[in-house]
Order: C-alpha cells, then sequence, then structure tokens
C-alpha cells in the first residue's frame, strides 16, 4: 500500500515536469487598466489571441498610475518568474532593458516592418540598444478637457475657451451656476496630469523642453515656473473641497452625470464617456488644454515583453504581433478612448474626438511639437518624476505656495 | 534540567529558518543601504551616501513628524480608554463578558478593513458628515481626512478604535492579578473606591503599562496597511509614515537605497523600544 502512493506520487511529479516542457500556447499579462472602459478594450485583444488559440492569462493590478503594478512586477522579476507582458510607460520600459531581462522582439519587428510605421518619439521608449523590447499598443496624451455639454449651456458657457484666461472665467460661470467646475481626484499622478497641460500652455514647447526633459536649471527658476504654479493655484480655487484621494474614473462620472462642468484628464477619460453611451458632440465636448492646440504631451502603453522560457517565445511573438496588427491598434484604441500606435491605421471606425486625437498626433510628429508626458514618466526618469510629483502635490494641496514651490521643484530637479 | 537532543533537534528547523529568512535578511537590507542600488539591487558600496540623501529628503521628515504625532497619540489614548474601560468592566458588573466581548471585537479585523471603512465614515461626501446634514444639523462639519493639517489624526482615530479592546485585556488581566487582601486592607482603613484605584492597584500595573507600550510602540512605527487603506498616504504626502515612506522610495521611485537606510532607520527605533524590554526581562530570568 505504501509502495503504491509513492509511485503514485513521483509519477504525478514526473508527470507535472513532463507537461510543462510542451509549448505553453498562453501568455500572462500584468497590467493595471481595472476601469469599465478600459478593461472593454483589452477584451478585443484578448478575444483576438484566444482566436489563435492562445489562452489569456489576466494579471490585473489596480491603481490608475501604475504604481502598484510596477512592484509586482519586481516581485516576479526578482523571483525568476517574470509574466509574459507587463504593460509599462515610457522611462520604466528602458530601466528595464537595463536589467536584462527583457526580450528581443526585432525578429517580430522586421517582419512587420515596426520601424516605419511607429511614430520615433514612441520607437525611443520601445527600443533599448537597438533592440526592440516593447509593443507600443497606443499613444494616449494628457492636455486635454472634457466638458458635459448641458452643464455649460446651463451655465451660459456658448463657445469653447481659446486660451487660459477665457478657460477660468467659463469654469468660473459654471461654478457661479452651483455646479462643480472642474472635477478633480487628488491623487499625486492626477494633480501632475493637469500640471502637464499647464506647463503647455503657459511655456509652450520649448520651455516644457528645457525644463522639464532637459532639466535646464535656468528654465526651471524662472518667472514661467512661477506663472505655472500660479496658474495651478486657480484651477485649485475651481475644484469641490471633496477632491482629495478620489479616482480619476470616480471624477470622469461625476462629469458624466452632470455634476461637474470639465475635467483635466488624459483622452482614457473618453472611455468612461463611451462606457456610458455617451456620445461626443452631442453630450460632451473634448479639446485641447486651451492654448495647447497644436502641441501633445504624449504618453503611450507598452506590453514589454520578458524573457520567458523558450517554450512561451512563440505564443509571446504572437502577442507582440497582434498588438501591433492594424486592425487590432483600430478596434483597441476606437474603446480606450486614445490614438494608434502605427501611423498607417485609417480613422474611420474613431469619433470625432478620436479623429481629432489622430489629426493632432499626425500634426504635432511633423512640426516636432510631440514632447513625454511629465505625469507619466516619459519625460524623466521614476525617480526624477516622483520629485516632481512632491512638489506639484504639496502646491495643489496649499502647504506651500507659488515661489517655494519653484525653489522645491528646482532643488529635487537639481542634476 | 538540561536539554535532551530531541528538543535542540526538534527546534533546529524553525531556528536556521528565522536565522536566514529573518535576521539574514536583515543583514542583506542593512547592507543594500550602503550601495547605490536604484531599480534592483546592486553590490557597489558608496558608503554613508544613502544616509545623506535620506536626511535631506523633506518626506522623510513629514513623515518622522507623523510618527511623533501618532506614535504618541496613539499609545497614550490606547493606554488610557484600555485602563479606563478595564477598570469600569472591573466593577463586578452585570453583563460583563458581553462589554469585554464588544470591546475586544475590533481587534479580530484586519487593519485593511478597519481603514477601509473609517475612510468611508470619515468621508465628508458619504459619512459621518453627510449623515449629520441629512438629519438636519446643516452646520456640521468633520473634513479632516480631507485637510492635510488633520488626516493623521484620522489615522489615530481609527488606530485606537482598533487596538483598545487589546489594552483593555491586558490591563482586566493585570486588574485580576492584584492581591485581594490588599484591597480589603485598604477598605477597612477607610479608603475610598478612586483611592485605592489611585495608589493601591496602578502603581502595581507597571508590568502592564510597561508590555502595552512595547506591544503599540512597535504596531505604530510598523504601521503600514492603515494608512494605504485609510488616506493612501493623505492629502499630497501629509499622512505619510516611515513604512510608506521606505516602500515608496524602495518600489515606487526606483531609489532601493534610500528606502533600505529608511527601514534601517525604523528598525534602529523599534530596537530602542524592545531591548531595554527584553534585556531587563533576561536579566530577571538570569537572577531567578
Amino acid at each position: 500500500m505504501r509502495k503504491k502512493l509513492i509511485a503514485t506520487v513521483l509519477a504525478g511529479a514526473f508527470g507535472f515536469a513532463g507537461a510543462s516542457f510542451a509549448a505553453d500556447n498562453s501568455v500572462e499579462v500584468l497590467h493595471w487598466w481595472t476601469s469599465g472602459g478600459e478593461a472593454a478594450a483589452l477584451n478585443v485583444l484578448k478575444g483576438n489571441l484566444e482566436k489563435q488559440g492562445i489562452k489569456w492569462n489576466d494579471m490585473p493590478v489596480a491603481g490608475g498610475g501604475g504604481e502598484a503594478a510596477m512592484t509586482a512586477v519586481r516581485a516576479r522579476v526578482t523571483a525568476g518568474n517574470p509574466p509574459t507582458a507587463v504593460q509599462m510607460l515610457g522611462f520604466d520600459i528602458l530601466d528595464w532593458g537595463k536589467q536584462g531581462v527583457v526580450a528581443d522582439l526585432n525578429a517580430v519587428a522586421a517582419k512587420e516592418g515596426w520601424d516605419k510605421t511607429v511614430p520615433a518619439a514612441l520607437q525611443k521608449f520601445s527600443k533599448y540598444n537597438g533592440k526592440w523590447i516593447a509593443a507600443p499598443v497606443n499613444v494616449h496624451s494628457t492636455n486635454w478637457v472634457w466638458a458635459n455639454k448641458e452643464v455649460l449651456a446651463k451655465a451660459g458657457v456658448t463657445s469653447d475657451p481659446k486660451n487660459w484666461d477665457e478657460f477660468i472665467a467659463a469654469a468660473e460661470k459654471v461654478q457661479k451656476a452651483g455646479f462643480i467646475a472642474i472635477a478633480h481626484g487628488g491623487q499625486p499622478w492626477q494633480d501632475a496630469t493637469i500640471f502637464d497641460g499647464v506647463v503647455l500652455t503657459t511655456g509652450g514647447v520649448d520651455y516644457y523642453r528645457a525644463a522639464f526633459i532637459d532639466l535646464d536649471p535656468k528654465a526651471i527658476n524662472s518667472p514661467t515656473t512661477e506663472k505655472v504654479f500660479q496658474r495651478m493655484s486657480q484651477i485649485r480655487k475651481l475644484v469641490d473641497k471633496d477632491f482629495s484621494g478620489r479616482d480619476w474614473n470616480v471624477a470622469s462620472g461625476m462629469v458624466i452625470s452632470g455634476k461637474a462642468g470639465f475635467q483635466i484628464m488624459g483622452d482614457w477619460a473618453k472611455g468612461e464617456f463611451l462606457n456610458a453611451k455617451k456620445v461626443p458632440g452631442k453630450d460632451f465636448l473634448c479639446y485641447r488644454m486651451p492654448g495647447t492646440q497644436g502641441m501633445v504631451s504624449f504618453n503611450s502603453d507598452q506590453f514589454v515583453m520578458f524573457k520567458v522560457g523558450s517554450d512561451k517565445a512563440d505564443a509571446q511573438a504572437k502577442l507582440a504581433s497582434a498588438i501591433l496588427d492594424p486592425g487590432f491598434q483600430s478596434a483597441f484604441n476606437v474603446v480606450k478612448g486614445s490614438v494608434p500606435a502605427r501611423t498607417d491605421v485609417p480613422d474611420t471606425a474613431f469619433d470625432a474626438c478620436g479623429k481629432k486625437g489622430m489629426k493632432d498626433l499626425a500634426e504635432a510628429n511633423k512640426k516636432n511639437t510631440l514632447v513625454g508626458s511629465i505625469a507619466h514618466g516619459h519625460a524623466v526618469p521614476a525617480s526624477q518624476k516622483n520629485a516632481i510629483y512632491d512638489v506639484v502635490t504639496r502646491h495643489f494641496n496649499g502647504q506651500i505656495d507659488d515661489k517655494k514651490a519653484v525653489a522645491d521643484l528646482a532643488a529635487a530637479l537639481k542634476q | 534540567m538540561r536539554a535532551g537532543v530531541l528538543p535542540k533537534l526538534l527546534l533546529s528547523p524553525s531556528v536556521l529558518l528565522v536565522l536566514v529568512c529573518v535576521y539574514g535578511y536583515i543583514m542583506f537590507t542593512i547592507y543594500l543601504s550602503f550601495t547605490s542600488s536604484t531599480l534592483m539591487p546592486s553590490y557597489e558600496w558608496t558608503g554613508t551616501a544613502s544616509y545623506q540623501r535620506l536626511f535631506a529628503q523633506e518626506n522623510w521628515h513629514v513623515a518622522l513628524s507623523n510618527l511623533w504625532v501618532f506614535a504618541s497619540l496613539y499609545i497614550g489614548v490606547a493606554v488610557v480608554l484600555g485602563m479606563g474601560f478595564a477598570i469600569l468592566i472591573d466593577q463586578h458588573i452585570r453583563a460583563e463578558g458581553v462589554f469585554r466581548s464588544i470591546f475586544l471585537y475590533p481587534m479580530a479585523l484586519s487593519f485593511i478593513v478597519t481603514g477601509t471603512a473609517w475612510k468611508w465614515l470619515l468621508d465628508p461626501g458619504v459619512g459621518l458628515e453627510h449623515t449629520m446634514h441629512d438629519l438636519g444639523w446643516e452646520s456640521f462639519a468633520f473634513g479632516w481626512i480631507k485637510d492635510s493639517d488633520m488626516a493623521i489624526y484620522c489615522v489615530v482615530i481609527a488606530a485606537v478604535w482598533q487596538t483598545t479592546g487589546f489594552v483593555m485585556a491586558l490591563f482586566l488581566a493585570g486588574l485580576r492579578g492584584v492581591d485581594a487582601e490588599q484591597i480589603s486592607a485598604a477598605r477597612v482603613d477607610g479608603a475610598r473606591t478612586w483611592q485605592i484605584y489611585l495608589h493601591i492597584i496602578i502603581p502595581q500595573l507597571g508590568p502592564v503599562f510597561v508590555s502595552a507600550f512595547v506591544i503599540l510602540a512597535h504596531m505604530a512605527i510598523k504601521s503600514y496597511d492603515l494608512v494605504i487603506a485609510l488616506t493612501n498616504g493623505g492629502p499630497g504626502r501629509s499622512t505619510w509614515l516611515p513604512s510608506v515612506f521606505m516602500y515608496q522610495y524602495s518600489f515606487t521611485r526606483n531609489e532601493m537605497a534610500i528606502g533600505a537606510a529608511s527601514a534601517v532607520m525604523m528598525l534602529a527605533a523599534i530596537g530602542m523600544v524592545v531591548l531595554p524590554y527584553l534585556y531587563s526581562e533576561m536579566r530577571k530570568v538570569k537572577n531567578g
């Protein structure tokens, strides 16, 4: 009896070991797309892969800015068991590339001609040492304003504001009419997302690049920076008193339900509006942060492929290919609210806001006014990004004044 | 009676595990704090550079001052309330078992549950303030959790609510251990109840105070899940505690060396609280 038991256990153990050597037709994907609109968009990729016979193991880690997800990745990679693909933004991709734990996608990239179809500004983050390590899914941009048309009409705002002062005036009208002027969630990454747009509208692309990408101390310690913080203080007066800690999709919900007039948020907010069956142009308006038309501060979600065993490599290559497939790029980005990461995808399936986004991206790509988002890790690496978060969120919460904010920012970004 | 071979053999796996997994990893963290680790551990020695950068971080000073406020209020209020409840329950009241259970129930919850529940209760939009407004008391305001200066006190409230029952149980046990003869003698001498408590019973509860202090102090220093569940670091960074700082710097901001340095500081703080206690206990054992 005992001999039988031992024999069965050993057979089972070898059985498991044997099974794992066969080709594993599954991919494990770690991401933080957990809100309604985002999950719906990801389901498109899931469906496409299942049609190819590849099983999708979902590993969502909630948290709008991706902080919790990055910690989960670190734990998995250190344990030697990385997921097949991980959603990542900007400099995080390059940081992981430096660690030497990522896969080489040059074969897939060459076969499908990624070098020609993906914008250069994105490729800066998809490649490390000349090798493709990530497949870009989309291009989001952060300098958008979303408005509830009915609330604006009730408040007497008849035309889209063309510059900052008109925007503040319109928001104040909404506030006087009894609505919340700007729906905002007081999490540091959301404060910083507003900061992106305010920097662009106050100083333009040249100041943005000098101060926040090149970290030129003269640009940081300038009257322009003080003006940026003064404008952030103006926004502070237009949010409701319960803004602290609110999630971004709850803030979008406030605009959707008519409690608030505006939200300053990246174009992933459009996904929430679409999920609530709202129509752009009829129920809600989308325009660039007043004063930033012609400029785009972008962040691109990319799926970084980690080095997995040879049994999973085939499924991983198929995943990369499926991500950059033009049909998928169109279907996914229509739902997600972003713009395709390939420049050769037609815009027929997109709604009015999506078409505008694609047009703005093409224009910014041509005029070289396409800059990486500060708030989402496309301007400076994580350590400095968080230092900027510290100053912006302290200032937004009223703990430091405008002048001290400039000084703190200069100290934090000192090279 | 000297221990034979069998007990030593039984204990050795656990001892080995603790030696490696607790003390070994502590040594690893201490080593990391002297290196240039950022995203992943690196073994390049940089001396005390990380500590210097640590002390230059404003976030660290916010975390330290928050810890000071939080720990002193948490320990102080929990001990006073716990002792108060214990004395009240000790009065041979009728439903003593019921009251004991009611006060001890919060201990059964994890800090995450406590934090989340109190987050909703203290939120002006959906919690206490909203309810008071609905009931007609329009001018009631309790938006502490959204206020940068007051949010740390909300963390104190939730933490005290969770642990007061436990402190009460400690004191109740201590009270019951006081010699009944002394109390009878005092009554014969005409002492009133509050005098008996103040001059006879409470001075004898010294060891209980020490135990309560040590347990509460180390819980205060390690407090992470409560802060994250309640305020997620608070408006901006205003409810950061050293544990939150350590996690953020090690894992989110890719500054592992600074995070390790802050962990070493936390270890030193806990050591300062626990080691004198351990030392005095061991001396008691040695002296019979």
